[in-house]
């Protein structure tokens, strides 16, 4: 085996041994990076040189023996979240030339443990999207089929681990931007609780939606990257501060006899590819035979989840984007009449489409005289949603479904066509819209690209999703890799 | 027809805070353009408020002052707007859930007519920064002041004359003092004050058109401004004109108010709850608390004056009206038991020197136990009643001790028996007319020659003793 192919927990294995060094693990990785990346497209920026300064720093760690799980570990970071001193472009024209001057929380904590930062992860805009085509600098493609989109927005972070050009990744999920694209590129992505991890350095694309989570080979993995970003963060007013800091690894257990597993009929749906559908229904027997217990529950208000989550979205997406009007930062018109011109031009030139898509849908629901028919209307789904939840996990332990209602689509395949792509994140938006946590994994190939099984859980209750999912990972042994097929034409 | 004005009151203040309300940078007015500022209320990408308990206790602190209900739950809005001073092109503020409503100032007219203006609502929001045109080609923003932490205060449209507007402001800023929440320094743009005025017959209960005037600089300002816009708005009612809902501005050299833009530029703030912010919840235990940090309020201060130190209520009333005033009273008392003699120092002479040198109480020199001293010479027959005066004025410019002034100047009273008698005599010869005069029954003319005594010795001389050795020379 190679290197760069290893899981975090077998890499740390290596560098507690001191079979290999810190360097070498970066060099290996850069080296891979080198190889695929031309193919791939998921990085908007490498940082060789600063990924070989942390590797050293991690290898004097290791030397003074704090070594911890992350210490020395290659990592590819969303180009949204803020990195000090290196570019943090949101893929976006707009924030093409922002260096800021500090770190995300997550960023920082990373850096605290000695995880090695190789580069920063293609995105749609702004985090707006569901196939990574919407951003202003490249497409990232699907390592399973170059001529498929790798899901959306954390196209690049799910890419990036899938291609190995790094051990783990970092994504941000509003609507199912870590799920999507990690069920669509075959590898394990999660989405915490809403306030578990700070959102501090994130740029905000939807505050009370948005949040960042693993992307990883596995799911022991996913549990070491959780402990290493779970966490109160007092610069975050919305990270919650009285959740006791789990070890997310003593989760990790085969053993899942009587728990109770929902699965909503409204799961199987019009849009559900058929070789999905079978991959979901061989899953559900999987984990009967691990001895759980698969209840049917309802979730009767998910077909209008969709519908609110692009109302609350983009009406917070207006707000959050209105800063960018190239005064202090960013893209600024060079010409330009007054003030209000200066505005309306930077905005134009620096945006893209989905983004202007979102910013006037947003600012139309909040627009007085429809605040309440969109807005209003939308927050009491939102209320509507969370207690469909509440209810069905009265009676169950985690509910399990597919990710994604297809598979990998082909580049341009849905460019034209908005309310389409926006389908693509119809079985994850609800769960973002309860705030609830969800992760998605393997469960299988379709036609030869990978399916996504969703396990969503209870408020906080990330170590059952964990312990549902290291079960069903062990018993299913999904190990087939990227192919690299098709591409340049 | 007579009319009557629709006055009612915006006015935001600064909260006394040491740090602004979403970050850690210093609320310090002034220092160097931008050097106040972080990441947070740059409002750069990715960071986030996280708001200051401080404010919240300060906003409901100047709420329970101001007779408010306190909301047990509120929350932060945003209200969106471009504006190169607004670095998130929103402001976090309150919209429909204050943390205060529900007030109320008591204000009293020059007829004694006691009122009470009503407050709609207290919030707590963020300031925005600086534009600066001046001296440049294009526009400077200077982002010192961004989120430094602000109340809104919003009355009722209960006020019907200029002066009603002026005590109210006056009642409020003296409040706020009191409080210790804000230190309204108009001229730091610590006490803003924004006024919405309408005119309408007496008698009718419609409100008539509405102009908003901005840019009032001072109380008086917005007394002269009230008094010019509720004349303009008459005779444009009587001349048969429509008055146009708009903004204007307070023009002082020129003493009038022009017009700024009009609503017709009105905004849609797409105000919505901000999801960065968690809802602000106080406690009944937390909202006791501060009640109980409050101090005491100028009326029971007043109050509390006249019953316990026995002064007259108007002396009461204007030595409460400014919290470092009443303190400064309170202490001289303690060193000095004449309640009533403290009194009419402080509004007297105190206060005829702090108008001439335009200095705050805060500033003045003499400490309580040198303002006993020097009213303990009078009584002990060392100064006069005049020389105290002048040593007065000299503590003030010198906060020096009123013996060491006395002494440096030669100002003791003159009681030597010798010393008068012989200047008397001086005095009566030197006057031979007045002598006359008092000989021939004119009592008046005695009061000339202690004059003349007094002149002699600068005021020294003790007035008792002059007029004893006068009688006793003239009868002989």
């Amino acid at each position: 085996m190679e290197l760069h192919e290893l899981t975090i927990h077998e890499l740390n294995e290596l560098l507690r041994k001191k079979e290999v060094s810190a360097v070498d693990v970066t060099k290996a990785y850069l080296k891979r990076i080198n190889e695929v990346e031309p193919k791939v497209d998921a990085l908007i920026c490498e940082t060789d040189d600063f990924a070989l300064k942390k590797a050293e720093e991690a290898d004097k760690m290791i030397k003074d023996g704090n070594i911890n799980d992350l210490t020395g570990i290659p990592v590819v970071i969303k180009d949204n979240m803020c990195t000090e001193n290196i570019k943090t472009t949101c893929a976006s024209k707009m924030l093409e030339d922002f260096i800021p001057p500090y770190n995300a929380t997550v960023v920082e904590n990373l850096n605290s443990l000695g995880a090695v930062m190789v580069g920063k992860a293609n995105l749609d805009e702004f985090a707006m999207g569901s196939s990574t085509e919407n951003s202003a600098f490249k497409t990232t493609k699907n390592p399973w089929d170059l001529e498929r989109v790798p899901g959306g927005s954390s196209g690049g972070s799910a890419a990036s681990v899938a291609a190995d050009e790094c051990a783990f990744s970092l994504g941000s999920d509003t609507g199912g931007s870590i799920r999507q694209p990690a069920s669509l590129c075959g590898v394990v992505g999660m989405k915490p609780t809403y306030g578990l991890v700070s959102r501090y350095g994130l740029v905000a694309f939807a505050s009370s939606l948005d949040q960042i989570g693993p992307i990883t080979k596995d799911v022991t993995d996913c549990a070491i990257v959780l402990n290493a970003i779970a966490g109160h963060d007092p610069k975050d007013s919305t990270s919650v501060d009285n959740v006791r800091k789990s070890d997310y690894k003593e989760f990790l257990k085969d053993d899942i006899k009587g728990m109770k597993i929902g699965f909503a009929k409204e799961f199987f749906r019009e849009g559900l590819d058929e070789g999905v559908k079978k991959s979901i229904e061989d899953a559900l027997k999987t984990f009967e035979e691990l001895g759980a217990e698969i209840r049917e529950i309802s979730l009767k208000y998910m077909d209008y989840a969709l519908a609110a989550y692009y109302i609350v979205a983009s009406a917070e997406a207006s707000s959050n984007l209105a800063r960018y009007d190239g005064i202090r930062y960013g893209h600024a018109a060079e010409k330009y009449e007054d003030l209000i011109d200066m505005y309306m031009v930077s905005r134009s030139e620096g945006f893209g489409k989905e983004v202007k898509r979102r910013i006037m849908l947003g600012t139309y629901a909040l627009s007085s005289g429809y605040y309440d028919a969109y807005y209003n209307k939308a927050l009491k789904v939102r209320t509507l949603i969370k207690q469909d939840y509440e209810k069905a996990f009265q009676d169950v332990d985690v509910i399990v479904g597919p990710t994604s209602p297809t598979t990998a689509f082909k580049i341009g395949e849905r460019v034209e066509d908005p309310l389409a792509m926006y389908l693509a994140d119809v079985y994850t938006v609800p769960v973002n819209i309860a705030g609830l946590p969800g992760l998605s994994l393997p469960c299988g190939l379709s036609d030869g690209l990978p399916v996504g099984l969703q396990i969503v859980g209870k408020h906080f209750d990330e170590g059952t999703i964990l312990n549902a999912a290291y079960a069903f990972e062990k018993a299913l042994s999904f190990n087939a890799k990227p192919s690299f097929k098709g591409g340049a034409k | 027809m007579n009319y009557e004005a629709v006055i009612g009151l915006e006015v935001h203040a600064e909260l006394l805070t040491r740090t602004k309300i979403f970050c850690n940078c210093t609320t310090e007015f002034g220092g160097e353009p931008n050097t106040h500022v972080c990441p947070v209320c740059l409002g750069l990408p990715g960071t986030l408020p996280v708001l200051n308990k401080k404010v919240v206790e300060y906003a409901v602190k100047a709420g329970l002052a101001l007779n408010c209900e306190i909301s047990k739950f509120s929350k932060m809005d945003r209200k969106n707007y471009f504006y190169p001073d607004l670095p998130k092109a929103y402001q976090i503020s309150q919209y429909d859930l204050p943390l205060c409503k529900n007030g109320y100032v008591e204000i009293e007219t020059s007829d004694g007519v006691k009122k009470k203006i009503g407050l709609t609502r207290i919030h707590i929001e963020e300031d925005a920064g600086k534009l600066m045109h001046e001296n440049v080609d294009g526009s400077l923003v200077d982002y010192n002041r961004t989120g430094v932490p602000l109340i809104e205060i919003v009355s009722e449209p209960d006020m019907r004359t200029p002066e009603e507007a002026y005590l109210y402001l006056t009642k409020l800023k003296s409040v706020l003092e009191y409080s210790e929440v804000s230190d309204c320094k108009m001229q730091e743009g610590s006490l803003r004050v924004d006024t919405n005025v309408s005119v309408r017959p007496v008698g009718s209960k419609e409100f008539g058109t509405k102009i908003e005037l901005k840019n009032l600089n001072s109380f008086k300002a917005v007394q002269k401004a009230l008094e010019y816009e509720i004349k303009r708005q008459i005779k444009l009612i009587e001349g048969g004109e429509t008055i146009v809902q708009e903004t204007r501005r307070w023009n002082e050299q020129k003493g009038i108010t022009e017009s700024m833009r009009s609503k017709e530029e009105a905004h849609d703030y797409r105000y919505f709850p901000d999801p960065d912010l968690v809802p602000i919840i106080v406690s009944d235990e937390w909202k006791e608390e501060i009640r109980k940090s409050l101090p005491e309020m100028p009326e029971h201060k007043k109050e509390r004056f006249v019953t316990q130190y026995g002064i007259p209520e108007y002396d009461a009333s204007v030595i409460t009206s400014s919290k470092p005033l009443a303190d400064f009273f309170e202490k001289c008392v303690l060193e000095y038991s004449s309640a009533k003699t403290v009194s009419n120092w402080i509004m007297g002479e105190m206060m005829r020197l702090l108008k001439e040198t335009g200095k705050e109480v805060e500033e003045v020199l003499i400490k309580p136990h040198q303002m006993a001293s020097l009213l303990n010479l009078i009584d002990n027959g060392t100064i006069t009643g005049s020389i105290a005066k002048t040593v007065f004025e000299e503590m003030f410019a010198t906060g020096k001790n009123p013996e060491e002034i006395v002494e440096e100047k030669g100002l003791k009273q003159l009681s030597n028996e010798d010393e008068l008698r012989e200047i008397a005599l001086k005095v009566i010869e030197d006057n031979p007319k007045s002598v006359e005069d008092y000989k021939n029954g004119k009592d008046k003319a005695i009061g000339f020659l202690v004059g003349q005594i007094m002149k002699a010795t600068k005021g020294k001389a003790n007035p008792q003793l002059a007029n004893k050795i006068l009688l006793e020379e003239l009868s002989k």
